[in-house]
């Protein structure tokens, strides 16, 4: 059977190149041009998926991306597999395999389609009445259990590619003068209008040879010319101005503020596959001084019981898909109609060899061009039409009907082709939060009054006709350059001949199939919702357009309703005997039709997904072994394994080295800003809880600060290089975040302080040497400095040189032992480091990372912001607030502590946890608890904060933030691990050298 | 995506330059020891949530790094004037768009 329904014509085919390719395993040919749906139809394939719910079988509905029912998977290689695309968009290269959808084990006998059967069962919104209980099992066990597992395994339409997507997608930023939305006569006018102006001039098209309504118009004459030909001059001259860019196979799908338009541009196969280097698509964003959008218009389904049924089509397609792709719907068809533009249609399938049994006209007359052309051609017109019945699941075979004169009577056919009449897209407009009204008259919504710098023209403006397109669109091109700020030509006349005026339409549901609820009448086709489910969503008293919509998920599917919005409102609205725009309207979103994801994901995956920063002496850690961990975007070296070395055995080593002899730790990712000016002091006394203004030159105080609700927000250490000067350290990843808060201050509260502050977290490569053999380590390497005890104490700072390079040594610790901070610009550090590392290591010192680090600061009961803090955490739960500067009158977060809140009885307290079995290591996050077995739904006492193996201790210790915590020093509690709670001892929040002497040697 | 106007730079720069940084004009008390509890709350977490026009802050993180102020009317979100802080905030009516 090759090509049965194939005849001649099809401007879009190229008969010269055939191409094979495979529908569900089967081979088919077709032409180049072809979309997978003409060529399906012209090979005669009728079922191409089954519908969503109740697994009906259902063949092409339309010639665009409204299409809701042909939706497939392609296959074009390893990795390259898209579910759910409109046949009617996937452009048809050779050796294409695609695989029909939702229908298990075949698309001819699909078991799903039992639920056509249960279909009472499955009406709007009985996910909300069924699949709970029984009650006599515990709450929700059925749904885990049962009915959970059917229905995700039923559930979904295509399958999710399991392959990662190699296509590489690029994304583009752009501007221009005048952007123009869609190809059709009215954008092509207003292209050629706004190009004449020398604006510069974008004119985008979803379609891959641009056109519009042009394309398939095959007895209009403009300027004397055949309309087609008149496309291709016109395609041509504007190919030819260098400030017009035709972007075809560019879909625009969002319009956001001030005229940033986003398109999705696909690139064609034969060119994917020709030269690999191309990306897949591209994402633009395109900022537009001016827009025109000449969207077009999407027929409307008439709603009659099973419209659905394979053979039922779209009038206006089955033309597209005679004079586009030289293919016929069907052998002897029937047309059903309430709007002129069907007897187009009937009129070319006729002189195409197609038997035209009748026009059933829905309206009371059928007056005017069309219909007076369509009898003069000898095709039988009857009018008030009411489908009744639609016989034929898989393949149409007659349809029932009754209309005027004649009545009642039953013709066999093998396509129905149908038009409720036209609905202007207005979609971008709506998305712009351009103002929607609904014409009475006309019987649909279009734009009001328009956004400033944008309009719309022709179809998606609610004017019809070619002549009017043209016009409008000139017109609106001309508006659009001279907004533009160019100087537009003058109006140019288009002599359109031979399209006579088209009108009509109708909404929503016949009488005879409102309240009728055995009947299936399809309004939303992709989600197979029914008039009696719009019905049943306002009985049960869902009555505004959002909540009919939700309940029956009308609207709700990939092609978000272009086909059913209209006709959902007018039922909803003829239950409820109210106006249509007392229903309301739901806004539309983007995007238009479904994006790719790796289009919006660009060049931003694996590596390139976020930034890495690196410190000057990751190189040196990665090669001496370091596993990394994240911190934020840093690399941080986590621990530094010898060979045959695990973490713990590392980590165990690490600690003990430092605290034995020296270790040298990596510090630089930790924020540093320079605080310099008059008021530097007081400044930071405001943003701090401690008092500065009195801290010394040369000296450096570990310094707290707060949110202005009372909460911890970030600390750090801040050395007074001058009376004026401040090096100011923060957590590494709260580093930006501070510097925020600290210029937000400056800039808005206290702006009259002379302070600046830079951020200099990258100017200093920052190296800590911890162990009670810090100070030899040091001393063979810095000069102009004498580092013993006396004269550099503990919390000191002193400029001096170290390997003959300017540095700020700063002497404090996190460890708990002597310690320093060695800090040089970033281009010494890596070198420092290493002149650091060798003298270490003759004292038996190694390098450590930020797992031993975090040991060694719990050991000694340091909290560390974000750890032991959660932002709800107060100085007084830490036990910190003798940080507090007791004469300060007012500082960022002080009157706050004062609320009621953070003052409140019982709030949780920083505590130690030592596990009554000691080689049990808690969870961090474990749940802290007075019993052993807490009645379940009863609150926690607090939980775990910081857990580790100390190899100092020998055992495991732990940090916790427990409700009263200082007052259960001693106490037993409990702590959840997965096997069970297991017994813990409240101790001091300090577990090694609670006097601090090995600090001060 | 929102053209900014930022008055210290003087132009227009896309949304993506900036950082929203709340309501404007709520001010700091001058002495915060001199607010009571109910008052003090409000001042850290109430803000002014309005459908029309509202007067708000942003920062220019991607560019001067300085923080003004704008009038947007949060119904057709169309940005209605910029100034600089301290500046009086303009009298600006609604535009009454949807």
């Amino acid at each position: 059977m090759t090509q049965r329904f194939r005849v001649a014509g099809g401007a879009a085919l190229d008969r010269a190149r055939p191409i094979s390719f495979t529908f569900d395993g089967v081979a088919y040919a077709g032409y180049e041009g072809d979309t997978l749906a003409s060529a399906l139809l012209a090979n005669g394939v009728r079922v191409v998926g089954r519908s969503y719910k109740y697994h009906r079988p259902r063949g092409i509905l339309s010639a665009g991306p409204e299409e809701p029912n042909a939706l497939v998977g392609v296959a074009r290689g390893p990795g390259r597999f898209t579910p759910n695309l409109s046949a009617t968009e996937v452009e048809l290269h050779d050796g294409l395999v695609a695989t029909s959808q939702n229908r298990w084990p075949s698309l001819r006998f699909d078991v799903g389609a039992v639920n056509d059967l249960f279909a009472p069962l499955f009406g709007a919104g009985f996910y909300y009445k069924t699949f709970m209980g029984p009650d006599w099992l515990p709450p929700n066990w059925a749904w885990k259990h049962v009915y959970e597992p059917i229905v995700r395994r039923a559930a979904g339409l295509g399958t999710a590619p399991t392959e990662p997507d190699p296509d590489r997608y690029v994304r583009f930023f752009d501007h221009c003068d005048v952007l123009i939305v869609g190809a059709g006569p009215a954008g092509l006018a207003a292209a050629r209008a706004a190009g004449d102006s020398g604006a510069d001039v974008v004119l985008c098209d979803d379609n891959p040879a641009p056109g519009g309504s042009l394309s398939a118009e095959t007895r209009a004459t403009i300027g004397g010319k055949p309309a087609r030909e008149w496309l291709a001059a016109t395609l041509d001259a504007l190919g030819a101005m260098p400030n017009v860019r035709l972007m075809p196979r560019t879909q625009a799908f969002g319009c956001y503020a001030e005229n940033l338009v986003a398109l999705s541009e696909r690139l064609p196969e034969p060119a994917l596959i020709a030269d690999p280097g191309l990306p897949r698509e591209r994402l633009w964003r395109v900022r537009a001084k001016e827009v025109v959008f000449a969207a077009g218009a999407i027929e409307r389904p008439l709603v009659f019981s099973d419209n659905d049924r394979p053979g039922v089509v779209l009038a206006d397609a089955a033309r597209r898909y005679l004079n586009l792709y030289g293919v016929k719907v069907g052998d002897h068809v029937v047309v059903v109609t309430a709007h002129d533009s069907a007897y187009r249609a009937a009129l070319d399938l006729k002189d195409a060899g197609v038997a035209v049994a009748l026009i059933a006209d829905v309206r009371d007359e059928a007056e005017g061009p069309l219909p007076d052309a369509a009898r003069a051609a000898g095709i039988k017109v009857a009018v008030k039409a009411a489908i009744h019945a639609v016989e034929g699941r898989a393949r149409l075979k007659s349809v029932r009907l009754a209309a005027h004169p004649g009545g009642m009577r039953v013709i066999a056919c093998d396509a129905l082709l149908m038009s409720g009449g036209w609905t202007p897209s207005v979609h971008l407009v709506s998305q712009s939060r351009g103002k929607l009204v609904f014409d009475e008259a006309l019987g649909l919504l279009r734009p009001e009054a328009p956004v400033e710098g944008q309009r719309s023209a022709s179809a998606c403006n609610a004017t019809f006709g070619l002549a009017e397109a043209l016009a409008e669109g000139d017109a609106a091109g001309r508006a659009a350059a001279e907004g533009a700020g160019f100087p537009p030509p003058a109006p140019r006349a288009y002599a359109v001949e031979g399209a006579p005026r088209a009108a009509g339409g109708t909404l929503g549901a016949p009488l005879h199939v409102l309240g009728d609820r055995r009947v299936k009448a399809f309004i939303d086709y992709q989600n197979d919702v029914c008039v009696k489910d719009v019905e049943l969503a306002v009985q049960e008293g869902f009555r505004s357009v959002e909540h009919v919509k939700r309940y029956t998920t009308t609207g709700m599917a990939t092609d978000q309703g272009k086909l059913a919005n209209m006709n959902a409102l007018a039922v909803a609205a003829a239950v409820q005997e109210k106006p249509i725009p007392e229903i309301g309207l739901t806004t539309f979103r983007p995007p238009y039709t479904p994006v790719t994801f790796g289009a919006f994901a660009g060049p931003a995956r694996g590596d390139l997904f976020d930034p890495v920063r690196k410190t000057p002496v990751h190189d040196w850690a990665a090669e001496n072994g370091a596993a990394f961990e994240d911190v934020g975007l840093w690399k941080r070296a986590w621990y530094l394994p010898r060979p045959g070395e695990a973490m713990p055995e590392a980590v165990a080593r690490e600690c003990r080295t430092v605290r034995a002899a020296v270790g040298v730790f990596d510090a630089s990712t930790l924020g540093k800003i320079e605080v310099v000016g008059p008021d530097a002091a007081v400044f930071l006394e405001k943003i701090y809880v401690n008092a500065f203004q009195k801290l010394a030159v040369s000296r450096c105080r570990y310094g707290l600060m707060l949110t202005e609700t009372g909460f911890v927000m970030d600390d750090g250490v801040v050395a007074r290089l001058a009376p004026d000067r401040f090096h100011v350290t923060t957590t590494t990843g709260g580093a930006p975040r501070v510097l925020a808060h600290m210029e937000d201050y400056l800039q808005t509260e206290f702006a009259d302080l002379r302070v600046w502050l830079t951020s200099t977290t990258e100017h200093w490569a920052t190296i800590a040497v911890q162990g009670p053999k810090a100070r030899e380590t040091l001393v063979p390497l810095i000069e102009g400095l004498d580092l013993a005890e006396k004269a550099f104490p503990h919390m000191s700072v002193r400029e001096a040189k170290i390997c003959g390079v300017s540095a700020r040594l700063m002497r404090m610790s996190f460890s708990g032992e002597l310690g320093y901070e060695i800090n040089v610009g970033s281009a010494y550090g890596l070198d420092v480091w290493k002149a650091v590392f060798a003298e270490a290591e003759k004292h038996g010192g190694c390098a450590y990372g930020t797992e031993a680090m975090h040991v060694l600061r719990a050991e000694k009961g340091y909290v560390i912001v974000g750890q032991e803090t959660d932002g709800t955490t107060t100085l007084d739960d830490l036990g910190l607030g003798w940080a507090v500067g007791k004469a300060k009158a007012d500082f960022v977060g002080k009157r706050s502590l004062i609320l009621p809140e953070l003052m409140r009885e019982g709030r949780k307290q920083l505590v130690g946890l030592l596990t009554e079995d000691p080689e049990a290591v808690l969870e961090e996050g474990a749940q802290v608890t007075e019993s052993a077995a807490p009645p379940k739904g009863s609150p926690a006492l607090g939980h775990v904060t910081s857990s580790y193996r100390s190899a100092t201790l020998k055992r495991s210790i732990a940090l916790a933030l427990v409700a009263g915590g200082r007052a259960r020093m001693g106490a037993r509690l409990y702590a959840s691990t997965p096997g069970g709670a297991v017994a813990v001892t409240v101790a001091a929040p300090c577990f090694y050298d609670r006097e601090g002497t090995r600090l001060h040697v | 995506m929102l053209l900014i106007p930022c008055p210290w730079c003087g132009m227009e720069r896309p949304e993506i330059e900036f950082r929203h940084g709340g309501e404007a004009h709520v001010a700091r008390p001058q002495d915060p020891a001199a607010v009571g509890d109910e008052a003090w709350t409000e001042y850290l977490y109430f803000r002014s949530n309005p459908k029309g026009v509202f007067a708000e802050r942003w920062r220019h993180t991607f560019g001067c790094g300085r923080f003004f102020n704008v009038v947007r009317d949060t119904a057709s979100d169309r940005i209605l004037a910029a100034y600089k802080p301290g500046e009086p905030r303009p009298a600006i009516e609604s535009e009454g768009l949807p």
